[in-house]
């Protein structure tokens, strides 16, 4: 009894110390601090978005609509980056617009992310038909052409924020599948195992206790690098009118709203583009640097 | 090389399968598709009727065997919206999108390429950073927005383009670049690396040192091995580009495939859904395949797996 309860506060401790380096090494590549940075910022701007925003997003009002970027209304208040066909305060309605960006890139990776280590660690470890099927699986899952099935989907079961995160997260398990699948191919040669196999430890706790900490690190690169993409998706889905509907602001939504005052009023298709922009280089920006710290040999 | 062709387009066809089904259980994905076909408006009794004529009330099994002769035979059924066949409208679309996808895949490879071999060559200098900060940015830019800013620029404050429709080559240039971009962005990061890897292998430094120039290294000893990735993302950068043509041809009113089928979304229109889902997934399915037989000659070790 003794013994474990010294080890396991030794182990964390290790544990610990191991993402303490890890953090300080990545932190001292310049684009990959600044793209965490950034990605911070945004996941703040999401949290604390009633207290940021100086105005309602969502309030209208009609005599100051398509103000340019830093007009004053009548109290004296100024709309930054100016105010969009309704009237609304555009700068509040990008600061919330965060929210069903990022609930929806972190749900949905959550989702693809647990389907494709599940399905990685059992393809990789159990090797075989097993893998042959679930392979095959994902070959047909990647011959979609992605968007297509996703609106196609989202059409018939109607635009609501746990379709859209359910719809992405089922269909993007893929990559992190064969990236996890490939780590536990080489895994399960090594000594480690083949000990623990040897001991009589059954195949879930192997996979649980020995191969699943030593996979961890590239689905994390994955992770993080799916989550842009995820985002793209998000906005692109509320462009066509398929994503979290109006009211609520969303970036992909503002744009489609702005289109049709292209010629009129720059500003408002042009700020929440930039929102994404953004926070997509952000998330990019760190995970390069997190794939090049943990496995600059990953390809990804 | 016999046995590799084979197992591949055994592999084709199961994938197509898989497709099919797919494509068959969207109109099921709420359980009724008599209430996804049918107006809401439609009486009880017409829904009744409806699910008679159409045999939605025979076993799961039977349906599906009837959607998949139908759509072997390319038939999808009649559009609800334009009373033709599904499977011509989206086929009549065709050519559009292919345009479209092929001229963005042709922007991206006159522009990666170089940029990409000039990126490695010239490795961390000016040129260099200028290629991977467009590189980053385009990867990161969501295209309908770089579409919407183009047109903003090009067409609304400069007048040089059109912003909608086909028609000439004026109409192709700003829906090319918007489709392309992050494909450009892709295959430029990766023919740096690429380039990257080969350039310090052995044989490049034996070929320098008996005195080979600088061009001929890059473009006859490097490039070449630098390739075979290329032509892989070439693949699935197809249908990369197939897929978003969805946006872009919502965004510049171009008549493919992709806004046949936003628009066929929004009008309920599922016939026409599934077989624009079913076409293009199958086209990309061929691309790959066609690629991957491409791919034994460039890289014969691949037959040997």
């Amino acid at each position: 009894m003794t013994a474990t309860t010294i080890a396991i506060p030794a182990k964390r401790g290790a544990a610990r110390s191991e993402w303490l380096t890890l953090f300080r090494r990545l932190a001292r590549r310049r684009t990959a601090l600044f793209g965490l940075v950034v990605v911070a910022l945004v996941f703040a701007a999401a949290l604390g978005a009633p207290w940021l925003s100086p105005w309602d997003p969502i309030e209208q009002d009609i005599t100051n609509r398509l103000k340019p970027p830093g007009s004053p209304d009548p109290s004296g208040r100024v709309h930054v980056l100016g105010t969009d066909h309704l009237g609304r305060d555009l700068l509040a309605r990008v600061i919330f617009g965060a929210r069903p960006a990022l609930l929806v890139g972190v749900a949905a990776v959550a989702i693809s992310g647990v389907i494709g280590m599940l399905v990685g660690l059992v393809s990789g470890y159990f090797g075989g038909r097993t893998d042959d099927v679930l392979m095959r699986l994902a070959d047909i899952q990647l011959a979609f052409p992605f968007i297509l099935l996703a609106i196609a989907v989202i059409g018939v079961l109607g635009p609501s924020l746990p379709v859209i995160i359910v719809v992405i997260g089922v269909s993007s398990w893929v990559v992190y599948a064969r990236v996890v699948r490939g780590a536990v191919l080489s895994l399960r040669e090594r000594e480690f195992v083949q000990a623990a196999q040897a001991l009589g430890s059954r195949d879930g706790g192997i996979l649980l206790r020995h191969i699943l900490p030593n996979a961890f690190t590239p689905w994390l690169v994955v992770a993080t690098l799916d989550m842009a993409r995820v985002i793209v998706i998000e906005s692109a889905l509320s462009f066509l009118g398929l994503g979290v509907q109006p009211p609520t602001p969303t970036w992909g939504g503002m744009l489609a709203d702005g289109r049709v005052y292209i010629s009129t009023a720059w500003w408002l298709a042009t700020f929440p583009g930039l929102a994404i922009l953004v926070t997509v280089l952000g998330i990019n920006l760190f995970g390069d640097g997190l794939r090049d710290t943990l496995d600059p040999r990953l390809k990804v | 090389m016999k046995t590799y062709v084979t197992r591949r387009l055994l592999q084709s066809l199961l994938v197509l399968f898989g497709v099919s089904f797919v494509v068959f259980f969207i109109l099921h994905l709420t359980g009724d598709p008599a209430l996804v076909l049918l107006p809401p408006d439609a009486s009880a009794e017409d829904v009744q009727r409806f699910r008679e004529v159409m045999g939605f009330n025979d076993p799961f099994v039977v349906q599906y065997g009837r959607f998949l002769s139908g759509a072997l035979r390319g038939d999808f059924g009649q559009s609800v919206r334009h009373g033709e066949s599904a499977f011509t409208l989206v086929v009549e679309r065709m050519p559009a999108t292919f345009e479209l996808a092929g001229a963005a895949l042709v922007v991206a490879l006159v522009l990666a390429i170089p940029a990409g071999i000039v990126s490695a060559v010239r490795r961390n200098t000016m040129l260099d950073y200028i290629s991977t900060v467009v590189a980053l940015l385009g990867q990161s830019m969501p295209t309908f927005w770089l579409g919407i800013m183009l047109i903003l620029v090009f067409s609304v404050q400069f007048n040089l383009l059109p912003s909608s429709g086909r028609g000439g080559l004026g109409h192709l240039i700003l829906p090319a670049i918007t489709l392309g971009l992050f494909t450009t962005a892709r295959i430029t990061r990766l023919t740096r690396s690429g380039m990257l890897e080969v350039l310090s292998q052995d044989y490049i430094r034996t070929a320098r040192a008996k005195g080979v120039g600088d061009p001929p290294v890059v473009w006859k000893h490097a490039l070449k091995n630098a390739a075979i990735p290329i032509v892989t993302i070439v693949g699935i950068e197809l249908g990369t580009l197939l897929g978003g043509s969805v946006i872009t041809e919502t965004i510049f009113a171009w008549p493919g495939v992709g806004r046949l089928s936003v628009q066929a979304i929004y009008n309920r229109d599922y016939p026409v859904v599934q077989a624009a889902v079913f076409l293009l997934s199958s086209t990309f399915v061929l691309v790959n395949l066609a690629v991957d037989v491409l791919y034994t000659y460039l890289d014969p070790r691949i037959r040997l797996r």
